[in-house]
């Protein structure tokens, strides 16, 4: 089980209790296909994303990445048992959607970045060290059903 | 792959921050130690805590190297020649951790910048800090 400190919940629910979701939902998403092109390959029946202007008016992708988001709520909400959390998403991820593990790093990445360029120097080390130790266990809940 | 804009706009960044190459420099590095921790193993001689002389000034050497590439992304190899040397026989740093500090120093970016790190911003920056990294690694074996 992984093990929270008292500093490292509260900074996460601080992160969580400021984060507007109709803003940096489609942030991070658009910000994933732009910055890794060959996450598009997952993105088929998304519309235009021929280039980043295309990426960042879509309206699928916008309203994708906040559905993508408010998958995180589960795991705010259930901190002391992520794994468990997420077991239907990650078979979803595995046997319909073929997602490669990868990606999910890859989202986790470019979230970091958007709430760190929102946050600004407010977002300090130890922040970021809770934050991310957050996302990599919910990346590695994400990842248990793949065989 | 990078295009002649985004070599302009990489450079035009690290120009606006050579000023500031220390506070830059030694942010990334408190924010790799956080939250990578694995990392602070290499830094054992050093005084490392939040904007020490030490930090600082280990911040600012790795900024100046990224300004100095920056200006001519195309003769990497030439540029980075003596400190290709350095980390493949003396510092000997396990090439992953380029990786993380360079997730690291893109956070610091965007702190620093906020939407001016935009999507395309981010991306040239971790394509160019990528390449870097390569370069960097090349005479390890």
């Amino acid at each position: 089980m992984v093990e929270w400190t008292a500093e490292e919940r509260s900074i996460i629910s601080e992160i969580f209790s400021k984060l507007d979701y109709d803003d940096v939902g489609p942030k991070c998403l658009s910000r994933c296909l732009i910055v890794y092109p060959w996450t598009q390959r997952y993105f088929g029946g998304f519309g235009n994303l021929y280039n980043a202007e295309a990426i960042l008016s879509n309206p699928m992708i916008a309203a994708h990445g906040i559905t993508v988001l408010h998958g995180l709520d589960r795991a705010l909400n259930n901190m002391d048992d992520i794994k468990n959390t997420y077991t239907q998403l990650s078979e979803l991820h595995s046997e319909k959607l073929h997602v490669d593990p990868t990606n999910f790093t890859l989202l986790a990445d470019c979230l970091t970045i958007v709430i760190a360029a929102k946050m600004g120097t407010n977002f300090t080390p130890d922040m970021q060290a809770a934050w991310q130790k957050f996302l990599s266990v919910v990346v590695s809940a994400l990842g248990r059903q793949y065989h | 792959m990078l295009s002649k804009y985004e070599k302009e706009l990489i450079a035009s960044i690290w120009e606006r921050l050579t000023p500031v190459a220390k506070d830059i420099g030694s942010e990334a590095l408190s924010r790799m130690f956080a939250t990578f921790p694995g990392t602070k193993t290499y830094f054992s001689h050093l005084d490392i805590s939040l904007r020490s002389p030490h930090l600082l000034a280990h911040g600012k050497k790795i900024v100046l190297a990224l300004v100095e590439g920056s200006k001519d992304i195309s003769s990497l190899t030439t540029t980075l020649a003596p400190l290709q040397t350095l980390h493949a026989y003396q510092l000997r740093i396990d090439p992953t951790n380029f990786k993380l500090f360079s997730h690291c120093m893109l956070v610091t970016l965007a702190c620093n910048m906020g939407d001016r790190f935009t999507p395309v911003a981010h991306a040239a920056m971790d394509k160019y800090l990528s390449a870097f990294a390569a370069v960097l690694a090349e005479k390890y074996r």
